[in-house]
């Protein structure tokens, strides 16, 4: 356990180290983000006031600890755009990306896992082209297609168009922020069932022509349990592997969603730093949703310990 | 081809016509039986907005977002009307010397800020020096650069003394840039708690999320007739477009021509206006081949502008000249070869000894406005016909920003930002110590001096003989081709009336909106 921790710790600071530089070679920084073309108007002595104003005029090594010592001690920086400290933006953020990931993967669940038992039940069937057909459908639909059409169409035909009303925090008002998790879920519910849709079928199918369920049919498991308990309770670790991987992808901010949703979650917050090069706020908020993609698969591992005895021993 | 074109134009503009029309009639209805009936109309307003302000600080917010917000917040000494003519904001009057070296500004009495205080000279005074600062890294500095000295003689009065006269100063201090600040507050402070004279006070803001202005009583002016107004974040314009089907958005300012039509509906109705803000392709002409103004000419003769615009915009804009400042609009057709003429591009090829053929490296930016890469690849086609290579650089936006602000391009395709007054127009570009003008890449000493000339004179016809010489100049050293301007479209549902887009894409007359 120590050492997957100083692995996960010495994953973070390549995450932190990768980040910054990345950010430094994008071209333009917070002066010309803010100014645009309108900075060529700047004499030498505002450009030097801008510079010290944003921290710029420090040498990057100085810029790159005093980021990392203040992220020790808590404090993530300051959003100079919305006048609030990283640390309040995230802690608004972070749960509406959590929120929307977990409705997300509920739908994906309700959806693959059923349609993944359904096309191996009989492999090369109707029923299994069925599946296939919607498990393709959903990797090959570009999310930003199906949320606009939906949106489009939702909107102009019947009026409905809760994520219109600017955004409700499931504390302030949960009638309307279900309304308004409910469109993205189903576009991301739907894109994340097929890769589940595909790991349930394939584990079903190589679980089945295992010798203890020839057993357990020949000692008269009934077809239902025998399918629910041994077949499903077996091929459970692999869709666990990839439903943790999904989770861990969706807690980076589903940006294109977010975007079209209007919903103020952490994809948006790095996305919108990265327009105005907000350094601070891009390296925290990277490393934050680093953070979550770890203890995510950390999560993972445990309930692997719980599903499968055979872990546990090992 | 060409005909379908027109006839789809033709279309559109009648409908914005239509528009323009019932605005105009609803918006004067109401107001002539009862004159007196304010309050009543009231309202709550919500704008569909892309982006919310990056910052909240007069002095230095050059976002578009940013300037739509704190023109409602903030009050200016001089003001805009529909038509971009300056009209008295906080001053009430002005007036220069018989010399034009000392103007007197009579400031409005009763006029307070947002948290109460009274308004005054001193402010003026404290706000005009603190602009001319360089510490204050306001963007808006080198507008004052004639103001030798701020006097504030009493409550009332504020006297500026210049080193030479300056026409252009009224229209330059009308823009947000040059807001009225309380000399009790600070940057800081002003960047969470906006505190101006503006006919709508902040009430709430949630960081890239909504922005809430509440109608200023205490506004000197006609108080606004809306009780607030939200301007709500959608970052995606077709998910404005399904807000605003569905009732949740009543108003929303297109620059997407495509987007703007699909905004169209029953409900929803979208006026056009021409922009002052023009597209075109700027060429260094202190740099290679294009230092000779015959390479120069070529280019601008080998152009059809027309063909540009219909092919990169839909044919939604018009051609245009170098000036668009409405009361000084450059004739589009006067220009060496009006139309594409390849024969006189070809002519001056050979004058600047270039019959093989030149190389123009040109930078483009995209996703900075929609049509920046169509133009380029129309231009490139075109001019390939006259033998002039434009070799395209299609640059990330914050790399085309960096590469222009050092001027280190032959050639740009730049959509750029004009002005009510030609001066503060083009000044800066254009005379030998503007502080654009390495960007533009030209002057000359005939410029400088007709310049100077506009800046000194206060007869409007004079001035505008003035600038068609300029825009004359301009074009006949081809110093850039300029190509065309195009629309904003104004989408409002049928419950918002009394609202006047204007060519500058101020929502100044938020003020005299009303939702029903």
């Amino acid at each position: 356990m120590l050492r997957r921790i100083l692995a996960a710790l010495a994953t973070l600071l390549g995450v932190a180290v990768f980040v910054f530089i990345m950010l430094r070679a994008i071209p333009g920084n917070q002066i010309t983000a803010g100014l645009g073309t309108e900075a060529a108007a700047l004499t030498p002595a505002q450009q030097q006031q801008l510079e010290a104003y944003y921290g710029l005029d420090q040498p990057l090594i100085v810029q790159f600890f005093s980021w990392l010592g203040n992220v020790f001690t808590g404090n993530l920086g300051f959003s100079a755009r919305a006048q609030q400290s990283v640390l309040e933006l995230t802690a608004q953020s972070l749960p509406v990306t959590i929120e929307l990931a977990i409705f997300s993967i509920v739908l994906a669940l309700l959806i693959g896992i059923p349609l993944g038992m359904l096309s191996a039940s009989r492999p090369d069937s109707p029923r299994d082209a069925f599946g296939q057909v919607v498990g393709l459908a959903g990797l090959s639909i570009p999310a930003f297609l199906l949320a606009t059409t939906l949106l489009a169409v939702l909107a102009s035909s019947f009026g409905f168009n809760p994520n219109g009303e600017g955004y409700a925090y499931l504390v302030d008002d949960p009638w309307l922020n279900l309304q308004q998790m409910l469109l993205p879920s189903i576009v991301l519910g739907f894109g994340i069932a097929a890769p589940i849709m595909r790991t349930t079928r394939t584990a079903v199918l190589e679980i089945r022509s295992n010798d203890f369920i020839r057993t357990a049919k020949a000692k008269g498991v009934p077809p239902r349990r025998l399918q629910a308990k041994h077949v499903l309770g077996n091929a459970l670790v692999p869709i666990v592997t990839m439903t943790g991987l999904q989770f861990g992808y969706l807690l980076g901010g589903a940006v294109v969603v977010e975007q079209i949703f209007s919903l103020p979650g952490i994809g948006r917050q790095v996305l919108l730093g990265i327009q105005q090069k907000e350094y601070a706020l891009v390296q925290s908020t990277v490393l934050i949703i680093a953070l979550s993609f770890v203890i995510v698969n950390l999560l993972t591992d445990v309930l692997y310990r719980m599903i499968d005895p055979r872990v546990r021993a090992a | 081809m060409n005909g379908g074109n027109r006839g789809v134009r033709g279309a559109l503009a009648a409908v914005g016509l239509a528009a323009a029309v019932a605005l105009t009639i609803t918006g004067c209805s109401p107001a002539k039986p009862a004159p007196t009936d304010e309050g009543t109309a009231g309202g709550a307003l919500v704008i569909g907005v892309t982006s919310d302000p990056d910052t909240l600080f007069p002095w230095k917010a050059t976002q578009f977002q940013a300037v739509n917000v704190l023109q409602n917040l903030y009050g200016t000494l001089t003001e805009f009307d529909a038509d971009l003519n300056v009209v008295p904001g906080l001053a009430e009057s002005w007036e220069a010397s018989e010399d034009g070296l000392t103007v007197t500004f009579t400031l409005r009495e009763g006029v307070t800020f947002a948290d109460g205080s009274t308004f005054g000279s001193e402010d003026v005074k404290f706000s005009l020096e603190a602009i001319q600062a360089e510490a204050t890294a306001a963007v808006s500095r080198t507008s004052l650069a004639s103001v030798a000295a701020i006097e504030a003689p009493d409550e009332q009065t504020v006297v500026l003394t210049l080193t030479a006269p300056d026409a252009a100063l009224p229209a330059n201090l009308a823009v947000i840039n040059m807001a009225m600040l309380s000399s009790d507050d600070t940057e800081a402070e002003l960047n969470t708690t906006p505190n101006g004279t503006g006919p709508f006070v902040l009430e709430d803001r949630k960081a890239s999320q909504s922005l809430t202005l509440a109608k200023n009583d205490a506004y000197w002016g006609d108080a606004a007739k809306l009780d607030t107004v939200e301007f709500r974040v959608i970052p995606d314009e077709s998910s404005i477009v399904s807000a605003m089907q569905s009732g949740n958005v009543q108003l929303a300012v297109f620059d997407d021509p495509l987007v703007a039509q699909t905004a169209e509906s029953g409900t929803v109705t979208v006026e056009k206006t021409p922009q002052l803000s023009y597209h075109a392709l700027q060429l260094n002409a202190r740099r290679g081949d294009l230092a000779d103004v015959n390479v120069r000419l070529a280019i601008q003769c080998a152009v059809d502008r027309q063909e540009v615009l219909d092919t990169a915009a839909l044919g939604e804009g018009e051609v245009t000249g170098p000036i668009t400042s409405p009361a000084y609009r450059s004739d589009p057709d006067a220009r060496p070869c009006p139309e594409r003429d390849l024969d006189q591009a070809a002519e001056y090829l050979d004058k600047a000894g270039k019959s093989d053929g030149v190389t123009i490296k040109t930078i483009v930016s995209q996703g900075e406005y929609a049509t920046s890469v169509n133009e380029a690849q129309n231009l490139k086609a075109q001019l390939a016909e006259a033998n002039i290579t434009l070799e395209l650089e299609v640059l990330e936006s914050g790399a085309f920003v960096d590469r222009w602000i050092a001027a280190d391009f032959d050639a740009a395709v730049a959509l750029n930002g004009g002005r009510p007054d030609p001066d503060g127009m083009y000044g800066r570009y254009f005379t030998s110590t503007g502080n654009l003008n390495q960007v533009a890449g030209y002057s000359s000493p005939e410029l400088d001096a007709l310049f100077a000339e506009g800046k000194q004179s206060s007869d409007p016809d004079e001035r505008k003989d003035i600038y068609a010489q300029i825009s004359e100049n301009l074009e006949d050293n081809a110093a850039w081709v300029w190509l065309f301007t195009s629309y904003s479209y104004t989408a409002a549902s049928s419950e918002v009336q009394g609202f006047t887009p204007m060519a500058n894409g101020s929502l100044q007359y938020l003020r005299t909106t009303t939702v029903n």
